[in-house]
């Protein structure tokens, strides 16, 4: 149980993927002008995440470690998130128009998120077993939804903050996510 | 079966990574058509052509269902906002010759025109509010009424039900924003040619 809870924290708040290692800054910035879009993405994302780091977990210990092919992880786990996306979009599109609607174009963005290879990456370097690498997953998508719907009710309010000229739009945008950053380098040394 | 492969490692890479792409392509395959999305694609293509004013001038409530009525074989020049432009776009996309507009739903605008209310003769009947399909026209009950420029299309709906004829379309004014260069007159009305051609000498030739 006390595992579950330390890769959950660690995954969440202490190694956070955007805050703090700095992975899927793409739509960290690109998805977070509105909240309900940042609420689909953060969705989407939590469903493909756990999936494909479900998957490359499997295809690394049943394919690639019995062949010795350990070197081709990184290119099989990006066809392993490609596909994984691709699936997911027809799934949404099937089930929940209205989600679908609303994504629209990011949901290919997932494909390139880094945050999902890197999660699948670093199952295989920190020796994760098939629950813990799902876990992983799913905590780093908890973070990651956590971070993206704050910024971006952050960023709904700075729409209609009076802004100085040179600040205004993106600038402040990346203003605010580095003090975002700063404030969850406070949570360093928790687990 | 699997030490034999260990042994070629270029084999054992390409075999993995083949049957890997093999598997994942079946996948797809699968959701493609297990997932497949019903609904008439040509629907919204059209749809997208049409200026969605939602004026009703075709004789259909908005431009979805004139949309829907066009892919059940509608005629496809009952569109006055969107004139020959919108015509031509849709007669593409269906491959078929291009009509000219149909007068009886109403002429082809040359500029884009906005309702304009003249505001001490309005009684504040309220009946063009009812009229209007944007909402674009904001007033109660005997009090003045006014048109919202950024949202009014410009498809005259509200002129006819007013009892005074106070409201008038007037043409949209160009502010620096959306001003654009127009676009250079069509050769053949250019009085002078500027690049040589022997087009011209070639059909008088010819005929």
């Amino acid at each position: 149980m006390t595992d579950v809870a330390v890769i959950l924290v660690s995954a969440i708040l202490v190694n956070n993927f955007v805050l703090v290692q700095f992975l899927g800054l793409c739509p960290f910035m690109g998805v977070s002008n509105k909240l309900e879009t940042a609420i689909g993405m953060s969705g989407a994302t939590t469903f493909v995440l756990t999936l494909a780091s479900i998957c490359s977990y499997l295809v690394h210990s049943w394919i690639l470690e019995p062949l010795g092919l350990e070197y081709l992880r990184t290119i099989a786990f990006i066809l392993v998130i490609a596909v994984v996306v691709q699936f997911a979009k027809m799934f949404i599109e099937k089930t929940s128009p209205l989600l679908y609607r609303v994504l629209g174009v990011f949901l290919p963005l997932i494909t390139t998120n880094c945050a999902v290879l890197g999660v699948a990456l670093q199952n295989t370097t920190k020796a994760h077993n098939f629950f813990e690498s799902a876990l992983y997953g799913f905590g780093a998508a908890l973070g990651f939804s956590l971070v993206l719907i704050l910024f971006s009710a952050m960023r709904e309010r700075l729409a209609v903050a009076d802004v100085p000229a040179p600040f205004k739009g993106a600038a402040i945008g990346m203003i605010t996510a580095g003090l975002m950053s700063l404030a969850f380098m406070g949570f360093s040394g928790l687990v | 079966m699997i030490e034999l492969i260990i042994q070629y490692p270029v084999l054992a890479a390409l075999l993995a990574m083949v049957g890997l792409s093999l598997v994942f392509g079946a996948v797809l395959g699968f959701a493609a058509v297990k997932f497949k999305v019903e609904g008439d694609p040509i629907v919204e293509q059209i749809d997208s052509l049409l200026p969605q004013t939602q004026c009703g001038q075709c004789g259909h409530p908005g431009c979805k269902p004139y949309a829907e009525g066009i892919a059940n074989g509608e005629a496809i020049n009952k569109c006055p906002p969107g004139g020959q432009t919108t015509i031509n776009a849709i007669a593409d996309l269906l491959d078929v010759e291009a009509p000219t507009l149909d007068e009886e739903h109403g002429e082809e605008k040359d500029l884009p025109t906005v309702a304009y209310i003249r505001e001490d003769e309005c009684i504040g009947c309220t009946k063009c509010i009812q009229a209007c399909p944007m909402d674009a026209i904001l007033g109660a009950a005997k009090q003045m009424h006014t048109v919202i420029i950024d949202e009014c299309t410009g498809c005259d709906l509200c002129v006819e039900p007013c009892p005074v004829d106070c409201i008038d379309m007037l043409p949209l004014e160009s502010t620096l924003g959306e001003w654009k260069w127009s676009l250079p007159p069509r050769s053949e009305t250019l009085a002078l040619n500027i690049i040589a051609s022997d087009r011209k000498a070639h059909s008088e030739a010819s005929a």
